[in-house]
């Protein structure tokens, strides 16, 4: 018997070609593609590097730059609003954390998009907030729609599961009794955090903090939607390359860029954060 | 209850924890002195890790006071009491290494690293961990290991009293006595006090200057480890010692002699004045079986049912022919009934092992 005739290699199969087929492969059109001529539609032509320089020629990094600052501010906000949040859900909510999680999961029901419209309608003006407080007390909600505080907003709330539960997940493999010691052996409150419980929540942390970077920076409806377009971000460029202009190998070569942009990024903090060790496997 | 030797470090005075309806901990008074090896032992649910952990500051109590060299510590936080505990699951740092695992408390009080890794190499050598363990992760020490470096880093913080929340109960036989013979010692070379908590009264016996017996959040029983076992207070503390012949009796017309409801006379060395009706206890290796039991001032005629060998003992189960349940009889390996079973026997104790106790 040859040695990948195995049990083992036979019940992977399905999912090593599910994922050659429906993962790798996509992403090897994108590559290829961005090394087309532009405006072809063709993967048998000459490679070529063209997009590529138009793209550092052209003013792409603005949209790049928006990208990243935007999914950065989120991170950090997200951080901060569901750590608590994470923190009550893990030690002291008891069964009312159930409740929490549902109430925070339900609206992953509904589509995206159609939540950030009622945001819209909730943000526009003569809209719910505005109209509220004008016939409640004649006054006016600072006009916030289309602009970079309502993205954020938009980012924040959309994102706020996939740094919550993560976060949950990393404070709730923080034993009390390690906790305890620490502060019996003379440690603040502070201390305590910084020295025990967030080493030890950190692989929820990365992972929380990863997942929204990563999807903040390839998000599109929020700044479409609640930005109204002031601000330009790199998943924009990529649709309106593929749609509006087009131009296949350009769009693609944007892909590819954001890609390797993100897929260097994970690989660096995950080599950089020892995972295992804070786990105490190693 | 017997005296603390040495002044007092920490007073109890009517400590008092409750949780709703239900109190763990129940007006406990309680002295102990410097430099002791005092342990609280008695069954599990009998209130010892919440008095413990009253004690060290992870909870308050409902009532009463915790002096600590006369000055009350009651409202001090666990972080700035000068008191340090080792988990019943060490609760070391996954994270860190055995180094910075013994270091924490002196780190966070800011010494330099210089003296802090000085330190901790000379705790380390006193505790018998090789030096090269300085850098290596906790997860990958072994069970007595890990429960050096939870002493280690115990140790580092200086405390005026170190507590024990059961550290050794997840341990092996083997390994368990070790450690409760290298405690005793780094008792006596640190000359710390110690607060140890068990369930195990051999645990108890083997390292303690003095031993408090819980049950139902009380403390029943306070004594040297020699006063428990010859002078249990009570039924319970006797029979908590393991296991014991119990029968129960009343004082009879005699002085010195008690008896039974169905009106067996045993001997007793005494009858205190206020004892009116309680339990006769015996221990097991008290009473003799056959030839040596005769001429004993208390006998009990039966039929041998049972043998055990319990290592460097024999135990016997015989069945009493006034049929009350089984009498236990210890004898030493080398001195064993050669009897058969159901061979008709006579088992007896003298009167002076024949203890009283009122509940």
């Amino acid at each position: 018997m040859s040695k990948w005739w195995k049990p083992g290699f036979l019940t992977a199969l399905p999912v090593l070609l599910f994922l050659l087929v429906g993962f790798a492969g996509p992403l090897l059109m994108v590559l290829g593609y961005s090394l087309m001529p532009p405006k072809t539609f063709s993967l048998i032509q000459m490679p070529t590097l063209a997009n590529f320089i138009s793209i550092v020629k052209d003013s792409y990094y603005i949209s790049f730059n928006w990208s990243l600052t935007l999914a950065l501010t989120t991170v950090v906000l997200l951080l901060v609003i569901c750590y608590p949040i994470a923190y009550g859900m893990a030690k002291l909510f008891g069964k009312w954390a159930n409740l929490v999680t549902v109430l925070v999961a339900v609206p992953l029901l509904i589509s995206e998009n159609i939540r950030l419209f009622g945001w819209v309608l909730f943000l526009l003006k003569n809209g719910i907030l505005d109209g509220s407080l004008k016939f409640l007390f004649d006054a006016s909600a600072p006009s916030v729609l289309y602009s970079v505080p309502a993205i954020v907003l938009g980012l924040v709330y959309v994102y706020l599961p996939f740094m919550l539960f993560p976060l949950v997940i990393g404070l709730s493999m923080v034993p009390d009794t390690v906790k305890e010691a620490a502060s019996d052996l003379g440690a603040t409150r502070f201390q305590v955090f910084r020295e025990i419980e967030l080493p030890l929540a950190m692989p929820g942390v990365m992972i929380g903090c990863m997942l929204v970077f990563i999807l903040a920076l390839g998000s599109l409806a929020e700044s479409k939607i609640l930005g109204g377009q002031v601000v330009v971000m790199i998943a924009d460029d990529i649709e309106s390359a593929f749609t509006f202009a087009q131009n296949w190998p350009k769009g693609s070569a944007l892909s590819a860029l954001l890609i390797l942009f993100s897929g260097t990024l994970v690989f660096y903090l995950f080599k950089k954060i020892d995972l295992d060790r804070i786990l105490g496997r190693r | 209850m017997s005296e603390v030797g040495a002044k007092p470090i920490l007073q109890l005075r009517k400590i008092c924890k409750k949780f709703g309806d239900f109190t763990a901990v129940n007006n406990i008074n309680l002295e102990i002195g410097a430099g002791e090896f005092f342990t609280i032992v008695g069954p599990s649910g009998s209130g010892k890790t919440t008095l413990i952990r009253l004690l060290v500051g992870m909870d308050q109590p409902t009532d009463g006071d915790i002096l600590l060299r006369d000055k009350r510590l009651n409202d001090v936080p666990a972080n700035q009491r000068p008191t340090c505990m080792v988990f019943q699951s060490l609760a070391l740092f996954p994270h860190k290494t055995v180094g910075e695992n013994i270091e924490f408390s002196m780190k966070i009080s800011g010494v330099d690293g210089a003296a802090r890794k000085e330190r901790a190499n000379e705790l380390m050598k006193q505790l018998r961990l090789p030096l090269e363990y300085y850098s290596k992760n906790v997860n990958q020490c072994s069970g007595g290991e890990r429960q050096r470096i939870a002493l280690a880093r115990a140790l580092a913080f200086d405390p005026q009293i170190l507590f024990f929340d059961e550290p050794l109960a997840s341990l092996d036989f083997r390994l368990r006595k070790t450690l409760e013979k290298e405690l005793k010692d780094i008792h006596r070379e640190t000359g710390k006090t110690f607060v140890y908590i068990t369930h195990s009264l051999e645990e108890a016996m083997v390292m303690s200057d003095r031993i408090g017996i819980m049950r139902r959040g009380s403390i029943v029983q306070v004594g040297t480890p020699h006063e428990i076992y010859n002078r249990p207070r009570n039924k319970f503390v006797a029979q908590f010692m393991g296991e014991v012949n119990t029968l129960e009796v009343r004082r009879s017309g005699e002085a010195s002699v008690c008896s039974t409801g169905d009106g067996q006379q045993f001997q007793v060395a005494g009858i205190p004045a206020e004892f009116q009706s309680g339990h006769l206890i015996i221990r097991p290796e008290a009473v003799k079986i056959g030839e040596a039991a005769q001429g004993l001032e208390n006998t009990v005629r039966g039929k041998l049912f049972n043998s055990y060998s319990l290592g460097s003992r024999l135990q016997y189960q015989v069945r009493s022919t006034s049929g009350d349940s089984p009498w236990l009889v210890e004898m030493l390996q080398d001195e064993p009934y050669t009897g058969e079973l159901d061979d008709e026997v006579v088992i007896g104790w003298r009167k002076e092992d024949s203890i009283l106790v009122s509940d």
